[in-house]
């Protein structure tokens, strides 16, 4: 039978807030334990929770962006269950009355074709605390830093069809998040994290099967690998006649396999009920105006935008804004230089391959967008030709100077003085009769080699139009 | 509504609360009185009635994202049964 | 004098009759002579107390001229205070000193009170006879066979025995005035969301409010002009102006329209109960009043409703008391289910167990539309009520319980000590502010009058109560006199 792989992502985002969501406590990362847990955060009886706006404004961003509908009332619910990282025995989110509802995002796949995919709501919460497990004489310990950060639930329609299509929602989801910066979004620390639901159904069959969730997936790469390896098993399975089991599950990325969490859990009933010590957040239409107002431009406008305005192709217009960081750096060095084909190429190209080399971000790229700028204004005045800016490029890696520095204490400026150069092209054409002879006899492409010769005398120097012209000239 | 011995332990397991063996018919036999209390509102219809959550008509107030807390964690952590290193122990979790 | 009111005694300190140390020694004594039979004090802070009253002494010396300065109190258990055990009449919290202050407590501080100790009260403020304290049940000063009420029991004995001037307590479904009633004193629950329930230990967050209990209704204007107020705190602190309370004691009731509830005086209301408050009412008729019969008709619903959100909320409200951060852990746990299920069932009693229960499975799948979403509805429906009835009157009428204290261990069933706060649980279902007021007795045990206000409608409500206690003198009765203690 051919079966059609359905899948739905839960992703939880860290707002970048600087106060937890109903406390004053600070939310730095990697802080010592429980620094940040104060007397709301323990959950101290008689302590009450006040809700923090920036979570609000936050979560509005978001939905504005992905173009949700905004809910304006939303109500808190209590979610109760048992954990010693939980320390109200509840968790405090939004159940029915979320404040981002119905929503999607369109994301491009690697034949460069467009998917939309459907976000049923985006609501917020609150983090729990961490369990750490290192051996404290047989115990665990409890670190509370996290309990009650500001967190960000969006729940994908199951409308997800491949591993690939998965990774591309998420990328999508990320940089949208980065480019609204209202998270750092950053798995490896945990202030993004995924969870996956996969199901199987016949192909064809519009009912949905049962499905597993695999929780707090911590890379875009396992998230691919998980669903692959969590699609087989159910495959085999179902193809051996047998049927799924609702769980969770757990993806070891080492055996890339998942395997039951086998929680002893009887079945989750969380008893969620209205969180009496909240009332609703009600806001109109002006609150989510404002919000509006403070949106900065997004990668899908962004992007139609560089291919209108710039000239570029899709492929490139992509790349250039994949992060708001970056094009904002491309935008400045095409409209300062007015060459936005060379800026796009140099931003793609070797400052990419920098940053790659040395794992940077393109914010902390040691060649700032004025610094490259100036270096492709010096291509353009003909100060340097565009193989010295590449040397020119490597050294401004290592050397925070100025361009113009760089080139002058290297002694890099390009020869365009008509005597030097009438003087290498003389010597080419001395030391090289036999190709000159060529040349002459209509072999067209030898000018390329006596070209070189010039450039190799002048140690790359030389005008390579103004010694191409000359040598023509005086072959004539 | 008469519940039984099995629901009560249900029950008594989410809420995480021990009761022992000899106590279950007494406390099944009290909560079901309760519950016979309780199943008076069956007598009114309320079809249509919109549920009150909260006897305050008002919406929530807002606080302003800054940092008003301080480290305390030795005076709260000397509250706590167990800790070591800043953190709070417990058995432990197994996942 | 320290039989006095707050008002009273407000005046003898500020003419230099006395001295708040010479008042705070005085109650000290009291409560060192008397408490062992009243079992009223869970905690008693001498040291601190005289501390407290030097200051306040000396303040007054200096021109503060604060009607509570120097005035000493006691707060229910239930109010988290810095530096005094805050147990909440439970051996979860039996040996829990809290960090911070509850808002009211600091307001009272901040208005230079003397704090003489906490009170006992029902484990969590569950109980309506103050049986229900890991500390023991307190005794009615009337008659130390019979309960004192319940949950704010231990202030209202403290109050009625001259423990203290005056005592705060919490009501959630009638935990100040059934006390207030039982006892012979006043006792006042405000609206919802007039008093900060910051750092006031939650039983059920959406009915839980802090009121006075004291020796007259001036008293409790006089300390509600302390407790009121926005917090910001607290989310569901009322964003509304304060008045002055006392300023409109003295308004006469002539023209008063009083609402007498037809359900508040059926079958299961004694007749003793019934004769002093249809008496009381007279009083009122006859300074002016008009009487009105008014019609609640889902009044009777008001018990089975609120013993599902109550619990309901309880349920997560008391999630937190899991023996990690504070409060009791057992010996040895075998794993973390075994500390949970251990811990929480050592430190919480039998009363509070059921409640949790109760609402657990309010809440579970498959329950949740029969009993909370309905208990919501029928929330709606009371207040619903309430919003017509007072359409035509101005205040509401009745008694505050059904009959006089009963026998310590005479109630062993839940259900029948549920319906002990018949009359008073709707209110706090609508939010509503509501007083009890001495009005007469039965057997030598005092009766209590019930009046109900509209929404922040306190000054109203205080108003119509002091009026009474200007043309009655059931306030001024004492239990000593009465051959109690």
């Amino acid at each position: 039978m051919e079966w059609e792989t359905v899948i739905g992502l839960e992703v939880h985002v860290t707002l970048a807030t600087k106060s937890k969501l109903f406390s004053g406590s600070a939310v730095a990362f990697g802080a010592e334990p429980n620094t940040q847990a104060n007397i709301f955060d323990i959950a101290l009886p008689g302590t009450l929770p006040v809700f923090n706006e920036e979570a609000l404004r936050m979560a509005v961003k978001f939905g504005l962006a992905i173009d949700a509908e905004i809910g304006k009332r939303s109500v808190f619910d209590r979610k109760n269950y048992f954990y010693p990282d939980l320390p109200k025995g509840y968790q405090v989110t939004q159940l029915d009355f979320p404040t981002v509802g119905k929503g999607s995002l369109t994301v491009t796949l690697d034949d460069g074709s467009e998917r939309t995919i459907g976000v049923t709501r985006a609501h917020i919460e609150e983090n729990a605390g961490k369990s750490l497990h290192e051996d404290f004489s047989g115990m665990s310990g409890i670190d509370l830093n996290r309990a009650g950060e500001p967190l960000l639930e969006i729940v994908s329609e199951p409308e997800i069809y491949t591993a690939k299509e998965a990774v591309a929602y998420l990328k999508k989801l990320h940089t949208i998040i980065l480019y609204l910066g209202i998270s750092d979004a950053i798995m490896a620390q945990g202030s993004m994290r995924c969870d996956v639901n996969v199901s199987l159904r016949p192909k064809g069959s519009d009912v949905l099967g049962t499905r597993t969730e695999m929780k707090n997936i911590n890379s875009f790469k396992f998230v691919e690998k998980a669903i692959y390896s969590e699609v087989e098993r159910q495959k085999d399975i179902l193809e051996d006649g047998g049927s799924i089991t609702q769980e969770t599950r757990r993806y070891d990325a080492d055996r890339d396999e998942t395997s039951s969490m086998r929680s002893k859990e009887v079945a989750n009933d969380y008893r969620y009920f209205p969180e009496p010590d909240l009332l609703p957040i009600v806001i109109d239409d002006d609150y989510i105006e404002q919000v509006r107002a403070t949106l900065p431009e997004l990668p899908d406008a962004k992007r139609a935008r560089f291919c209108d305005q710039f000239g570029l192709s899709e492929y490139d217009a992509g790349v250039l804004t994949s992060t708001r960081e970056m094009a904002e750096y491309f935008e400045s060095v095409a409209t300062k230089t007015g060459d936005a084909k060379v800026a796009a190429n140099w931003v793609s190209g070797d400052l990419q391959a920098l940053l790659n080399k040395n794992n940077l971000n393109i914010t902390d790229s040691p060649i700032k967008a004025e610094r490259l700028t100036d270096l492709i204004s010096r291509i353009k005045d003909k100060t340097i030709s565009g193989k010295i800016a590449k040397t020119v490029f490597e050294a401004m890696a290592d050397d925070s100077s100025s361009v113009d520095e760089i080139i002058e204490s290297k002694g890099l400026k390009q020869v365009t003085d008509s005597g030097e150069i009438e003087k290498l092209v003389d010597d080419v054409i001395n030391n090289n009769p036999d190709q000159v002879q060529q040349f002459k006899d209509g072999k067209e492409q030898v000018i390329g080699f006596l070209v070189g010769q010039a450039m190799q005398l002048s140690k790359g120097k030389a005008n390579p139009g103004q010694v191409n012209q000359l040598l023509r000239d005086k072959m004539k | 509504m008469a519940l039984d011995k099995a629901e009560v332990e249900k029950i008594a397991h989410l809420a995480r609360l021990h009761i022992s063996e000899a106590d279950t018919e007494e406390v099944t036999t009290r909560i079901t009185d309760i519950l016979t209390l309780i199943d008076q509102m069956k007598t009114v219809d309320t079809e249509s009635v919109e549920p009150l959550a909260h006897p305050l008509d008002m919406v929530q107030r807002f606080r302003a994202d800054v940092v008003t807390e301080t480290n305390t964690r030795e005076q709260l952590q000397d509250l706590a049964p167990e800790s070591q290193d800043g953190l709070y122990l417990v058995p432990k979790v197994i996942e | 004098m320290i039989e006095k009111t707050v008002a009273e005694l407000s005046a003898a300190m500020t003419s230099g009759d006395i001295s708040s140390v010479e008042l705070t020694q005085s109650y000290l004594d009291r409560i060192h002579k008397a408490n062992d039979s009243l079992n009223a004090f869970i905690t008693v802070c001498d040291d601190t107390a005289l501390e407290q009253a030097r200051v306040a002494d000396k303040s007054r010396a200096q021109g503060n001229q604060n009607p509570l300065l120097g005035i000493p109190l006691a707060h229910k258990d239930i109010f988290c205070t810095t530096g005094i055990k805050t147990t909440c009449g439970s051996k979860m919290l039996h040996n829990f000193i809290s960090p911070y202050n509850a808002t009211v407590v600091d307001k009272f501080n901040q208005a230079g009170v003397v704090t003489l100790g906490k009170t006992n009260m029902d484990e969590f403020a569950m109980g309506s006879s103050n049986e229900t304290s890991f500390f023991g049940p307190v005794r009615n000063p009337w008659d130390l066979e019979k309960v004192p009420g319940g949950s704010s029991g231990g202030s209202a004995a403290a109050v009625a025995a001259d423990l203290c001037a005056m005592a705060t307590g919490t009501d959630t479904g009638g935990s100040i005035r059934q006390p207030a009633a039982f006892c012979g004193v006043t006792g006042f629950k405000p609206s919802y969301g007039r008093v900060s329930r910051w750092g006031m230990i939650a039983f059920a967050s959406s009915l839980d409010q802090a009121g006075p209990i004291c020796k007259s209704a001036e008293d409790a204007a006089l300390m509600m002009n302390v407790m009121a107020g926005i917090d910001l705190k607290d989310s569901t602190s009322a964003d509304r102006e304060v008045e002055d309370y006392t300023a409109t004691l003295s308004d006469s009731v002539k023209g008063l329209r009083i609402g007498i509830p037809k359900q508040h005086f059926t079958e299961g209301l004694s007749a003793d109960v019934e004769k002093s408050i249809r008496e009381a009412l007279r009083e009122y008729e006859a300074a002016g009043a008009i009487l009105k019969e008014i019609n609640l008709p889902n009044s009777h619903l008001s018990v089975p409703a609120y013993y599902v959100v109550a619990p309901a909320e309880a349920s997560a409200n008391l999630s937190r008391f899991d023996g990690v951060r504070y409060g009791h852990r057992c010996d040895n746990p075998l794993d973390l289910e075994d500390m949970y299920k251990r811990s929480r069932s050592e430190g919480f009693g039998d009363e509070v167990k059921r409640r949790i229960l109760i609402g657990t499975y309010a809440l579970s799948a498959g329950f949740y539309d029969a009993y909370y979403r309905k208990a919501q509805k029928i929330r709606r429906l009371i207040k619903n009520d309430f919003d017509e009835a007072f359409k035509e009157v101005d205040v509401i009428a009745g008694p505050t319980s059904p009959h006089t204290a009963f026998g310590i261990g005479a109630k062993t069933d839940p259900v029948t000590m549920y319906l002990e706060d018949i009359y008073t649980i709707a209110v706090n279902l609508a939010g509503l502010p509501g007083i009890s007021i001495p009005a007469g007795f039965s057997n030598d045990l005092p009766i209590g009058l019930h009046i109900v206000g509209p929404d922040f409608g306190e000054s109203k409500v205080l108003n119509a109560a002091h009026q009474f206690q200007l043309f009655t003198d059931w306030h001024k009765a004492k239990p000593a006199a009465k051959g109690g203690i």
